[in-house]
């Protein structure tokens, strides 16, 4: 791993007495996908806009691109792109317009600007509307033209704020999809979310926020066995002479085995033993029917890792 | 700690577009509109009295600014006027861009705060300049066109020192209405506080400031018995008073447009009158100095408002 193109130590921030960051540590690599995971009022967007110099940092560190975006606030912004939670355009312009006031602000050159601000538009497909006024575009618009701000920037860092929340199922695959694509051009993208799924179809990792600190970091797999103890169940459902049940157990890497019905199985593992538990019904003599592999949902790692905390947090009330 | 980079970066593109805001948009065009008509009613009168009462004036140009139907004049319904219009100009300059949704993707791109303030303070103001300077030449045809005497030269200068002031007198209108627009999240406020600030201390404080005089320093009950007034009672009044913008661009306006005026205040000061001759106008240059106190007061109220704006801007939350 190249060195981080964001990288925070013990970063706070303190509004009066509430503690809103609390101290946390992560670091980006150039070119993933990087989630921030969390309830609302977690601290996210506080730490976002700290990572782009719009708030002020109480304690701890933060570098972006090698910069402290305190001090150097503009050569930070010059380099990363920000899409705010809810992006808002001047309504009375058209979307060519509002980009080119942008691409003023950048300092982008006057003779490069139509020709990056039709680029733009065209990787956000919204080249057929770009003299269309804003106020007819509709949410999921709206948001592209947020990105379309950020491809024109040429930004080496697109930090995303809640990107997707309210947009409808078609738009948010879409703009999925345009994340993804940045990722092939190179762009590293922070994402914040908390609508899970989505987070987990494009992350390479994900840190989870709970009430201004980070609880969970890593990637999918490497949560799920933090949290579930096993990150893979296989369900396999197969009609054999013997009992299978020890067979499966015998499988290195399975944790459990737990019949679910007559002649079906759920194999709790650390890895994806699909291929073993097929050799072993063959083995068996039996007649495989149906082997499938759930992967590892961040929803329930979400759900389980809350649960556990709150029953330890019981646990420690009861003991006291 | 210097900070990196020009405060003035992104300036010029904030005061274009700001600019080109204020002049194309519907609620300019009507106030606009509305203080040229009225303007034009009231020089029409002004000349119509001109043509019956004047016989010989060096000054007669001047008189197009001060003389009207009974009490109303030009100077008076610029003050009036004005400061509605500064207030529509800048009331949602800030909160505006919050309301939008557009701050927090404005300020992510590489510029500081101050050119975002600076470059919306000056296109209001430039605003403001530009529809004086179209009324002065208005004024000035009309005196050409319906009194047929050629403007003199320090006729000119008198009267284009007048629209200094009175744009010194509107900047004040406008740095409030923007300081109320950082500090209160609601444009509907920002304009009613405004306009409620305006109303008080143009129509209701110089009662009060009579009152307050009276209970500060107590009129000897000699000088009513000879029905007079106590200077020291006045002398508070009047410097009450001038905690208007009103009165001070009032005071000062007939000191520059009447030449023949000696005193800003009520209060007789023996020595400003010994060896004048009673009528005979000053030299621009003492009207300018008698005037300058009220100038000077007009600029530091836009600077100390500004000020406070800033200082309050740059550490708000960029959050909605």
């Amino acid at each position: 791993m190249s060195a981080p193109v964001i990288a925070a130590r013990g970063l706070t921030k303190r509004y009066g007495k509430a503690t809103v960051v609390d101290g946390i540590d992560f670091a980006v690599a150039k070119g993933e996908i990087f989630g921030l995971l969390g309830p609302n009022g977690a601290g996210k967007t506080t730490t976002i806009l700290m990572m782009l110099g719009l708030t002020e940092v109480s304690a701890g560190e933060i570098r972006v691109l090698e910069h402290n975006p305190v001090r150097e606030p503009l050569a930070v912004k010059r380099r990363v792109g920000y899409l705010p939670d809810q992006v808002g355009f001047y309504d009375n312009l058209t979307a060519i317009d509002n980009l080119a006031y942008s691409a003023r602000l950048m300092g982008i050159p006057a003779r490069e600007r139509g020709a990056r601000i039709a680029e733009a538009l065209e990787r956000v497909r919204l080249t057929d509307v770009g003299e269309k006024r804003v106020k007819t575009f509709s949410r999921g618009m709206r948001q592209r033209l947020g990105l379309a701000e950020i491809v024109m920037k040429r930004a080496e860092i697109a930090i995303l704020d809640e990107p997707t929340s309210g947009l409808d199922p078609q738009a948010t695959v879409e703009f999925l999809q345009m994340i993804e694509e940045l990722k092939h051009i190179g762009v590293t993208v922070l994402l914040s979310s908390h609508l899970l799924d989505q987070v987990q179809r494009v992350c390479d990792r994900v840190a989870l926020f709970q009430s201004g600190r980070i609880v969970l970091m890593g990637t999918v797999a490497e949560l799920a066995r933090q949290v579930l103890g096993a990150g893979f169940v296989v369900e396999v459902e197969a009609d054999a002479a013997t009992d299978l049940d020890a067979r499966f157990g015998a499988i290195p890497g399975v944790g459990s085995v737990v019949r679910v019905g007559p002649d079906r199985y759920r194999l709790t593992a650390d890895r994806d033993v699909r291929p073993e538990a097929a050799r072993a019904v063959v083995a068996a003599n039996g007649a495989l029917r149906r082997l499938s592999v759930d992967d590892p949902s961040l929803m329930e790692i979400y759900t389980r890792f809350f649960r556990k905390q709150a029953g330890n947090e019981e646990g420690k009330r009861d003991a006291a | 700690m210097r900070r990196e980079g020009s405060p003035w970066q992104g300036f010029g593109t904030v005061y274009v577009k700001e600019l080109t805001d204020h002049i194309s948009s519907i609620r300019m065009l009507v106030l606009g509109l509305l203080i040229f008509v009225i303007s034009c009613v009231v020089v029409y009168f002004a000349i119509d009295n001109i043509r019956q009462t004047t016989a010989e004036d060096p000054f007669v140009l001047l008189k197009l600014f001060t003389s009207g139907p009974s009490v109303i004049s030009l100077v008076f319904i610029l003050s009036i006027t004005l400061p509605v219009m500064a207030i529509a100009l800048g009331f949602d300059s800030i909160n505006g861009e919050h309301n939008r949704r557009t701050m927090s993707r404005i300020l992510s791109q590489p510029i500081y705060r101050d050119a975002l303030l600076a470059g919306k303070f000056l296109a209001g103001l430039t605003t403001l300049g530009i529809n004086l300077l179209c009324l002065w030449l208005l004024v000035v045809g009309f005196g050409i066109l319906l009194l047929g005497v050629p403007p003199g030269g320090e006729e000119i200068a008198r009267s284009l020192a007048f629209m200094l002031l009175t744009l010194a007198y509107a900047g004040t209108w406008l740095a409030l209405a923007m300081l109320l627009s950082i500090v209160s999240r609601s444009a509907a406020t920002a304009v009613l506080v405004a306009l409620g600030i305006w109303l008080f201390l143009t129509f209701l404080w110089p009662f009060l400031a009579n009152g307050f005089a009276a209970l500060i320093a107590p009129p000897d009950p000699r000088y009513a018995m000879l029905g007079l007034m106590d200077p020291t009672t006045v002398t508070w009044g009047q410097v009450l008073q001038r905690l208007s913008p009103n009165e001070l661009f009032t005071g000062a306006s007939v000191i520059l447009l009447a030449p023949e005026t000696r005193q800003a205040s009520q209060i007789i000061d023996i020595n400003q009158w010994r060896g004048a001759v009673l009528g005979a106008p000053l030299p621009l240059s003492e009207s300018l100095a008698i005037a300058w106190p009220q100038a000077v007061a007009l600029i530091a109220g836009v600077i100390v408002l500004f000020v406070a704006g800033y200082i309050v801007f740059q550490r708000q939350e960029v959050r909605a």
